[in-house]
């Protein structure tokens, strides 16, 4: 454990002079040495644009950046490597799904289904194209205990039912939705899925052939990667036949005054000079998630304390903690979560509050806000005691 | 007391609590006595943008003088709000416009607050200032 959070040198440091315990790791994960380092050498000595020149350094620019790609596909197990988008994080992958995807198949009253506990990136896309396409946007909600209402599925699913957008993981309830079973629905009413995998990449073995989803996206910055880098993967028969969302540098074959033609996969969607530094740092990034492994007894132990501490209400409930990832999120009678962060934060953890980009989430259960503390396996037992020790200090200095 | 007086006044007694926390327990127990307004003055157009919290303000104009309430659903930004409203209330809108509100750096509130919060105070500041410029 000593040598694992030796390779993130953020853990070491202090805030107000307390030791930092970093519990945000849902909204963006440490960076470990190895993807600095990869991120640095790049910059410093491997610079050149990607793709295009002949020279010796845009060369090894492009392979670093390849490289990448390669390592995403063998990661995510994906058909093909020309399937794996580069972008600069999921919000960047769930627009360009929206925009391109419902060029190419959305059309007036068709039907896209979404997720309730849905991250706001994966919510508004999908409104914006609906207003654009004339298209109607479903919802599909959960239950108390914050579990995907799949019971509702065939009503609200039909012929005109084109996509369901669901999370792998939800940011806020730290559940692990079946993908899978939605998925098996989904298809055998005509409809394509997509799965915002922000939280998933980082808590689950991701297999998009097992999960058989048609896209799937995520962040490189929650998975110890580069922030400003992300992936969107999508079956090659649909990514075929969607119009590209960016014109411009490299994304093009040829451009004529009267028609330009697109490059093939994957450049068809990458137009513009991509991030030169930062997607490489998929290669270390992989590396490190392999490497790490969440110690379940936190999860647990964490998830028992908060569902057994007085006047807390925790979300995202489930009897098999085999579908729970660290993620807790919390509200707190008679305590705003606000003044809950706010307090935690003097006392040196580091935890998120507020909406959590899933406002439609909060009015589900009735709270303006809540409170989140997000593990990573470079978190420490005496960490998660220290986060609940300093929760009920908190608490009883609001009361 | 004069507004600047009022402010010394402020700063002294925070000054007296070196911790943090002890900062915090301090403005808890303020917002905690701030009465606060009632349900049907929390309107749409008395809230404050910018906070993470809800912060409602009520101005009134009372014998050329502006009156302040106000009220949070967060504790600790209610006490901020009584010391704003404790250093505002009752003076003219001369005197706040006059005001360059730097006592709250004196505090360190805008500083250690979370950046929301402080983008909250800024609201809640701006807001006073308007208020005033509106009855001067």
């Amino acid at each position: 454990m000593c040598d694992l959070r030796n390779e993130f040198p953020q853990l070491g440091r202090t805030v107000y002079g307390k030791p930092l315990v970093y519990l945000d790791n849902a909204a963006t994960s440490l960076r470990p040495r190895s993807v600095t380092a990869c991120w640095d050498e790049i910059s410093s000595m491997r610079t050149a644009n990607l793709h295009r020149a002949v020279h010796r350094v845009a060369t090894e620019a492009t392979e670093a950046y390849e490289a990448a790609r390669d390592a995403v596909r063998e990661f995510i197990n994906a058909p093909e490597r020309e399937e794996v988008i580069f972008t600069s994080g999921a919000t960047h992958s769930l627009n360009l799904a929206a925009w391109s995807f419902g060029e190419a198949f959305i059309g007036e009253g068709d039907e896209i289904l979404v997720d309730e506990a849905g991250h706001h990136s994966n919510i508004v896309p999908w409104q914006m194209l609906c207003r654009r396409k004339g298209a109607v946007l479903k919802v599909l909600q959960v239950d108390e205990s914050g579990a995907l209402r799949l019971d509702l599925l065939p009503s609200l699913l039909s012929s005109r039912t084109r996509l369901v957008c669901v999370a792998h993981v939800s940011n806020v309830l730290g559940l692990v939705n079946p993908v899978r079973e939605i998925a098996d629905a989904a298809h055998a009413a005509g409809a394509r899925i997509l799965v915002d995998g922000a939280q998933g990449i980082v808590h689950q073995k991701v297999d998009v052939q097992a999960l058989d989803c048609d896209f799937y996206a995520f962040s490189g910055h929650k998975m110890y990667g580069a922030p400003g880098t992300g992936v969107l993967w999508g079956r090659r028969a649909l990514l075929e036949q969607m119009p590209p969302m960016f014109g411009g540098g490299e994304m093009i074959q040829t451009v004529r005054w009267e028609e330009t033609t697109y490059a093939p996969l994957p450049q068809k969607f990458e137009a513009g000079t991509q991030n030169i530094s930062g997607t490489p740092c998929f290669v270390p990034a992989i590396e490190c998630l392999r490497s790490m492994q969440q110690d379940e007894c936190i999860t647990e132990h964490v998830y028992r304390e908060l569902s057994a501490m007085p006047g807390v209400r925790l979300f995202g409930t489930t009897p098999d903690l085999s579908r729970k990832v660290p993620v807790f999120s919390i509200a707190v009678e008679g305590a705003h979560h606000e003044d809950l962060a706010l307090i935690l934060d003097k006392m040196g953890v580091a935890v998120r509050s507020g909406q959590m980009c899933a406002e439609p989430l909060m009015d589900r259960f009735g709270v303006t806000g809540m409170l989140r503390a997000s593990f990573a396996p470079y978190n420490t037992m005496q960490e998660a005691e220290y986060f609940l020790s300093s929760l009920r200090k908190a608490i009883s200095m609001l009361k | 007391m004069t507004l600047k007086e009022k402010q010394q006044e402020i700063i002294d007694d925070f000054s007296l609590y070196e911790e943090w926390l002890d900062k915090y327990e301090y403005l808890i127990e303020l917002g905690k006595g701030l009465e606060g307004l009632p349900e049907e003055k929390k309107t749409e157009d008395r809230l404050i943008k910018g906070c993470q919290s809800r912060v409602w303000l009520d101005c009134e104009k009372r014998d050329g003088v502006l009156v302040f309430s106000a009220d949070s659903d967060a504790i600790i930004t209610k006490g901020i709000i009584s010391l704003l409203v404790g250093v505002y209330s009752g003076r003219t809108p001369q005197e706040i416009l006059a005001d360059d509100f730097s006592f709250l750096d004196a505090l360190g509130l805008k500083e250690n607050l979370s950046p929301t919060r402080a983008n909250g105070l800024v609201s809640m500041i701006a807001t006073i200032r308007s208020k005033a410029a509106e009855n001067e």
